[in-house]
């Protein structure tokens, strides 16, 4: 095995690291530290895999999408379902297990920032489990195109803060999360749902995530009696990919693909292809690729996702990328929408516009394989809240 | 030889620090504004440059920004005003403010370099806590070029008394748990932490964020060495639409405050 990362500083490689206003370190410290209890702790442990099976609804399927392998007629395609996870996404597998390091601290309120809506909702849901106040920051523009989530947000009884600074989209909101942070860190706890930010989160929101690559490795492998060939997932902050990719990353054989939101297409200033077009600084906390000018300011990224519209990611995948252990790709919004389509036809299942940019790849990645191999998509969560986006793209007679 | 800042920590008198954003409303303002600042007494200058995410930093900085970014300023241009003004005679000390990231950008070593040709007499980077960068640490330690440090209310004891023993020429102190901006009151722990945190340094403490009125300034003043202040300047300059007499007039009053 490779070194473990992170090292003891939260970098892995050159990427991560701790890069906030001194307000924040103490508490960054206590969350490490109780981060560790928390892992060692097998009452709270126990909790934890109690609420993923009994509430959250794990394990989930890894179904065989017989249809769509059929249409390409080369390697098997699977689709591990965390569309069917409650809340409709991955993230709860996250919010579930903060929410409990939150309650350890003693803390009573939650912030998160959202893009998509499906962190926000999933913050919420689980403040309502826990008995915790919720504040989540959306951007201005997310508010408008995920309205649905919106109002799931507002039911589960969270304040929902739109974020009309910069781009109006995830960055901000992630700005202003932390700033909320900063200014009421002896009460809150920041629950932030992606694998970036200040270390410990990247290590934690990755391993909370993990979940998703133990369950497919030993399904798959009890199925098959071996392991798939590759493993293809979304990547905005990426944590769904990380959770994916995590514990196949020994098995060097197993191909790992990221996809990332090429937009209107990665030689338009439209995209959001941060691994694939970007340049390494700091942002959020953290040292890893970003999209940004000549003058080090950030740019406004793109993609038809909001989940996806960021222009950092996690410095994980900045390290994997660089190690080359995982190939990162972009897919305009055009594929992803015909990524949506092709799902939806042939399986019957309506994936999230996230996921839907993975599904967008397959059509390049699927004439490389061969008919003994395998592929598994993850299908981070399920398309209900981008059905107004879709209605515009896409007329139906 | 000693620096702009070693002389004025000499001078044992009140402290007072004013903070604007490069290029807001515009270049030219900012360089009048260095100009008349010193006039009025201003002891240092902390120089904001524009960036797109300021994440510490409350509405009226992250406006100041915004505008200053739409005119399209870099860091070149806080390098020519600088030395623009160094040429003039002017030699009010200079502390550039910024984010990692532009620095980062532009290459740790080559900004140093520049940095002090220009005039700049140090650096103070918000989002940097002490030791985070092995390199930016180095290549100012190479270049002499000082670095100072913020410690916060949340900073615990051992930390603070490290960070203290890193940051050059003074200590910047945040006032508060929360990011920049003016308020009504400050909070009441100040004046204990401050206590407390002279008895970790002899070094030089200026206090800020929140620092508005000179009432504030003058009560913080006989807890530490001086006081910084940002947003009640900017919102000066952006309720006289970019005129620059009110915000001169309040900074002669923060001065005489200051000084007693």
């Amino acid at each position: 095995m490779s070194k473990q990362v992170p090292d003891s500083r939260g970098f892995f490689g050159v990427y991560g690291g701790r890069y906030v206003p001194e307000t924040l370190i103490r508490a960054l410290n206590e969350l490490e530290k109780a981060y560790r209890e928390f892992k060692r702790n097998s009452k709270i442990q126990r909790e934890l895999k109690d609420y993923l099976e009994d509430y959250a609804g794990r394990p989930t399927p890894l179904y065989e999408a017989k249809r769509m392998s059929e249409h390409f007629n080369h390697a098997r395609i699977f689709l591990k379902r965390e569309d069917l996870c409650h809340t409709g996404a991955h993230k709860i597998n996250n919010t579930i297990g903060q929410a409990l390091l939150a309650r350890m601290l003693g803390k009573t309120r939650l912030v998160a920032e959202t893009g998509a809506g499906q962190h926000g909702v999933a913050s919420a849901t689980a403040a309502c489990v826990f008995g915790l106040k919720c504040v989540v920051y959306m951007g201005d523009l997310d508010v408008r195109r995920q309205a649905l989530n919106v109002y799931k947000m507002k039911l589960l009884g969270a304040e929902v803060v739109p974020v009309r600074s910069g781009s109006k989209t995830l960055k901000d909101a992630m700005n202003e999360a932390i700033r909320d942070w900063v200014t009421n860190v002896e009460n809150t706890y920041y629950l932030l749902g992606s694998v970036g930010g200040p270390h410990p989160y990247p290590m934690m929101v990755r391993d909370f995530q993990s979940v998703i690559g133990k369950e497919t490795r030993r399904v798959f492998l009890r199925r098959y009696q071996k392991l798939p060939n590759y493993l293809v997932a979304c990547v905005g902050g990426g944590s769904n990919a990380m959770g994916l990719f995590y514990s196949f990353l020994n098995d060097r054989k197993v191909q790992c693909i990221g996809v990332e939101a090429a937009g209107e297409g990665v030689q338009t200033h439209h995209h959001a292809a941060t691994l694939t077009k970007g340049e390494p600084g700091i942002l959020h906390g953290m040292k890893s690729y970003l999209l940004q000018d000549e003058n080090g300011q950030i740019q406004l990224a793109h993609s038809i996702s909001a989940g996806l519209d960021y222009p950092g990611v996690g410095p994980e995948h900045s390290f994997l990328k660089d190690s080359g252990r995982v190939t990162y790709k972009a897919v305009t919004d055009q594929d992803a929408l015909e990524g949506f389509k092709l799902l939806t036809e042939l399986e019957g299942i309506m994936p999230a516009l996230e996921p839907s940019h993975a599904l967008g790849y397959l059509k390049n990645l699927m004439p490389k394989t061969r008919k003994d191999e395998s592929v598994v998509v993850c299908l981070s969560g399920r398309g209900d809240k981008d059905i107004d986006t879709i209605k515009k793209e896409w007329k139906i007679a | 030889m000693l620096s702009r800042i070693q002389k004025l920590m000499r001078k044992r008198e009140k402290i007072f620090c004013a903070f604007i954003t490069l290029g807001y409303p515009n270049l030219g303002t900012t360089e009048k504004l260095l100009e008349e600042f010193d006039h009025a007494g201003v002891d240092i200058v902390e120089l904001g440059f524009p960036f797109s995410d300021p994440l510490a930093d409350g509405s009226t900085i992250q406006y100041s920004s915004q505008k200053a970014l739409k005119k399209g300023v870099t860091i070149e241009d806080a390098f020519r005003v600088t030395s623009k003004i160094r040429r003039m005679g002017i030699q009010i000390p200079i502390i550039f403010f910024t984010y990692f990231n532009p620095v980062y950008h532009f290459g740790m070593e080559r900004f140093i370099s520049r940095a002090k040709t220009a005039g700049l007499d140090g650096i103070l980077i918000p989002d940097l806590p002490p030791g985070e960068d092995p390199d930016m640490d180095r290549a100012c330690k190479r270049a002499g070029f000082p670095q100072i440090h913020l410690i916060a209310p949340t900073t615990i004891r051992e930390r603070a008394s490290k960070i203290a023993k890193r940051s050059k020429g003074f200590i910047y102190y945040v006032s508060l748990r929360g990011v920049t901006g003016e308020r009504q009151f400050l909070p009441e722990d100040v004046r204990a932490h401050l206590a407390q945190l002279k008895r970790l340094t002899k070094k030089p403490i200026l206090v800020g964020f929140g620092v508005s009125t000179p009432e504030q300034a003058r009560e913080l003043c006989e807890f530490s060495h001086g006081v910084i202040v940002g947003s009640a300047i900017i919102n000066h300059l952006r309720k006289d639409r970019g005129k620059t007499m009110r915000a001169i007039e309040f900074v002669r009053q923060m001065v005489r405050a200051v000084k007693g």
